[in-house]
């Protein structure tokens, strides 16, 4: 029977993955010299490395918007009725954060790979693929948590106190399918060899913050509702 | 330079699909952003006419009008409702995709990669989306004019309880606020696209020498604008869903209980209709900065070059927009005083509203003293920067008067206050552009603008704006209340001349606008050839081609070896000194 041996995927070894884009200015040469041209440092951070931070700044002031939202809301009239959260979501937030760390080792490889620690990479896509199907079982697992409260006869409009755990919910799963988008970017990347590591490390970013986000409305749930 | 063509495989598109419609160029997306700014601007200023017309004269027949709403203008005669609804179209398409498009989106859009030297923005495909979520906006609000009722009448601040109660409160109030908030919506993920290319723009994509404090005062205005922009429409987005969900889903966010409209009760329970007016106003103050910030630093940029010498402080300047940008998050309730929240909230927000003048007064001051003495040319770009000075700080002045609550109590809701956004706000950032366009158009598309119509489309839309905006200010303290769609009250009758001049001097200021259309369509196909720096000046955009190749520098990188505004020197080229050229020159100071 003959045996079909695979090569690993290779990586883009490049240190400053967007050359096509990067102007080799950097924001870190903050001070100027009047007149001449200053010792400027080679290197800028890639965008994707930036830009991750902007849309996490984005994220975390739509979730603090709804916060307040809830917080107001809440304080507001009587009309406020408590429930007890469903259980699958706290087994959904040991999900996320298995996810998490699956993430983070598919990171660690690449990174030791491209930084000249090892010679052989070893086998991020595996990685990526558990992290990819723990993010699906944790967004299946948040829509069964929304079936047990319909079958409480808890809906989106019954209470204010729901319609808030519909809304958190939803809009961060929604992120969470964004985030699965971004992985399987990554996977089909490392897939074809041109991975750039900003790329990964720019997911493996948001996919953390998913997490904490997830705990935060956890907790918020937990001591709102 | 730097030839980095080896590895900059940037290459134009061919096909016309890829290059004039779906690009990701970021100066087509930049011209596009202009073109909608441009329809919507005319769009909102007939708007303006037929409710300047039906203020004046009630019974006016506007012809036509019947063919787009029979019920809300039988005859042409404009009904109470659909003035409403004309105005909250104006606001809403005024505000969003004219006031915060031109000047942020598609003048920054256009220049930024050019003037900090990049090839593009990083993320094109973002920017790309950017425009076609914002045209979607812009399609999905005219496309409430088409349905059963017509657009929204909730004026463009749509406050609780009127955004979600539904068609009972009026017409529009159905289907027309659903459209509304799904447009702002839209509107708000293409800004949140756009303001993460600015963002990472002027961070990472900076060339070999362009340090932070050598960015021309346009991109640290774009830069500071997409940072509100991150910051505010990030909350105005879960605001529309929640008004969304109230008002489709049965949700009571903003309702309140017991709610009795049209001699309905409406089926909602204990929302809170001040929440609303919290999130919107988060975002909403701010988008005033968003509106005016970007025409600062274009007036900036433009006075800069026309003065021949820099401003007396490119830092303080700097600092200021900033400070702008930080206090306007903290003076958002100054529009809430009259709202029911706390006295004390009033006093808390009143503090930063009268302290936010002083970066503002910096700001006129840095231009005052910078002009004093200097030799201006008098084109039709600096003329439209000096009216924005004029128009911000009489605008502004009214604001001293509307920050302090006790005052405002009288003043609210008033045509002062009226006059008062519109010279400081719409009028002013609005000249921003114009100023914008007369000084980048031959940049943006290698012809030349007509200076007499550009000077005649000035002094008619200074002193148009002047005698439309002015008089705004007497009615208010006359007590003639906004919104209002005609004055059958004793005590406004007397108001009612005061109305028509105004209507009379607004169809004329418009009709001033027409002029600048057809300079702007006929200069385009048949205005002289452009060189490549045709105002002598100093920045990067003006060190390429004109127009600008596909990577913007024809495959070089520029190398930045001065400040931004090195004029009033003695150079090979003249009395400047680009920012890419390596010349050793000294500055007047260094000479004396």
């Amino acid at each position: 029977m003959a045996t079909t041996v695979h090569e690993p995927p290779q990586i883009d070894r490049r240190r400053s993955p967007d050359q096509k884009h990067s102007g080799n200015g950097g924001w870190r040469n903050l001070v100027p010299a009047d007149g001449e041209l200053r010792v400027a440092l080679d290197y800028s951070p890639p965008p994707s490395s930036t830009g991750i931070w902007v849309v996490l700044f984005a994220i975390t002031m739509m979730f603090a918007a709804l916060t307040s939202a809830l917080i107001v809301r809440k304080g507001s009239s009587l009309d406020w009725q408590g429930f007890s959260l469903p259980s699958i979501l706290y087994f959904n937030a040991l999900i996320l954060i298995a996810s998490s760390v699956t993430l983070e080792v598919a990171r660690r490889q690449v990174a030791t790979f491209m930084g000249g620690l090892k010679s052989q990479v070893e086998n991020p896509a595996l990685w990526l693929y558990i992290t990819l199907f723990l993010g699906l079982l944790f967004v299946a697992g948040q829509y069964v948590a929304w079936l047990q409260l319909r079958a409480e006869g808890l809906y989106l409009a019954t209470n204010p106190s729901s319609s808030f755990f519909y809304l958190l919910t939803a809009v961060h799963a929604l992120h969470v399918l964004g985030g699965l988008g971004g992985l399987i970017y990554v996977i089909r990347k490392l897939n074809k060899s041109v991975l750039r590591r900003y790329q990964l490390v720019a997911t493996a970013r948001y996919w953390h913050f998913m997490g904490i986000l997830w705990l935060y409305l956890l907790l918020l749930l937990w001591m709102k509702l | 330079m730097h030839d980095v063509a080896a590895h900059a495989a940037h290459h134009a598109p061919t096909s016309f699909i890829r290059k004039h419609v779906f690009s990701l160029d970021h100066k087509v997306i930049g011209k596009q952003y202009y073109g909608l700014a441009l329809i919507a601007a005319y769009v909102g200023m007939a708007l303006s006419w037929m409710m300047r017309i039906h203020l004046a004269w009630t019974n006016a027949a506007i012809p036509g009008l019947q063919l787009l709403s029979k019920n809300g203008a039988p005859g042409g005669v404009i009904t109470p409702e659909y003035y409403l609804q004309l105005m909250t179209m104006h606001g809403t398409i005024m505000v969003f995709f004219v006031l915060t498009t031109a000047p942020f989106a598609a003048f920054g859009n256009f220049f930024l990669p050019i003037q900090v030297g990049a090839e593009d923005m990083p993320f094109p495909r973002f920017n790309m989306m950017s425009f076609w979520v914002t045209f979607s906006a812009f399609v999905v609000l005219i496309a409430s004019f088409f349905v059963t009722d017509g657009p929204t009448l909730g004026g463009w601040t749509q406050y609780a309880p009127l955004n979600a109660v539904g068609s009972i409160s009026g017409p529009g109030q159905g289907t027309g606020v659903v459209l509304w908030m799904a447009s702002i919506g839209l509107f708000c993920v293409g800004q949140l696209l756009g303001s993460l290319n600015f963002i990472t723009t002027t961070l990472d994509l900076r060339v070999k020498g362009m340090s932070l404090m050598r960015l021309p005062l346009s991109a640290w205005a774009w830069f500071i604008t997409s940072c509100m922009g991150l910051t505010a429409f990030a909350v105005l987005m879960p605001a529309c869903i929640l008004a969304i969900l109230d008002h489709v889903a049965g949700t009571s966010f903003f309702v309140p209980s017991g709610l009795v409209v049209s001699d309905q009760l409406v089926p909602h329970s204990g929302g809170s209709t001040l929440l609303w007016q919290h999130l919107f106003w988060f975002f909403g103050h701010p988008e005033v900065y968003i509106a005016i910030v970007p025409g600062i630093g274009i007036v900036s940029h433009i006075l800069i070059t026309n003065m021949r010498r820099p401003m007396l402080s490119h830092r303080v300047l700097i600092y200021s927009m900033g400070a702008l940008a930080v206090l306007s998050y903290m003076v958002y309730g100054h529009h809430m005083f009259v709202s029911g929240m706390n006295p004390f909230s009033s006093l808390v927000f009143s503090f930063p509203t009268l302290v936010i003048t002083i970066p503002s007064t910096i700001v006129v001051l840095m231009w005052t003293f910078s002009l004093y003495g200097s030799k201006l040319r008098i084109n039709s770009a600096s003329l439209f920067a000096l009216g924005f000075i004029s128009m911000f700080v009489s605008g502004g002045v009214s604001g001293f008067f509307l920050a302090q609550p006790s005052i405002d109590i009288m003043l609210h809701a008033t045509y002062f206050v009226v006059g008062h956004f519109h010279l400081v706000m719409g009028v002013a950032a609005m000249f921003g552009i114009f100023g914008g366009t007369y000084f980048w158009f031959p940049k943006m598309v290698g012809r030349m603008m007509n200076e007499t119509l550009g000077k005649v489309h000035f002094w008619f839309s200074f002193v148009g704006a002047y005698c439309i905006f002015m008089p705004f200010h007497y009615l208010g303290m006359a007590g003639n209340v906004r919104r209002y769609s005609s004055f059958v009250d004793d005590y406004l009758q007397p108001l009612i001349p005061v109305h028509q001049f105004i209507t009379v001097a607004a169809l004329v200021t418009g009709a001033a606008q027409l002029v600048f259309l057809y300079n702007l369509i006929h200069s385009r196909f048949y205005g002289a050839p452009a060189p490549d720096n045709p105002w002598q000046a100093t920045s990067l955009e003006w060190s390429t081609a004109t127009p600008p190749p596909f990577d913007n520098f024809g495959g070089k990188h520029p190398v930045v070896y001065h400040d931004p505004y090195q004029y009033g020197v003695q150079s090979s080229v003249g009395d400047y000194v680009m920012q890419a050229s390596p010349e050793q020159v000294k500055t007047e100071d260094e000479e004396k």
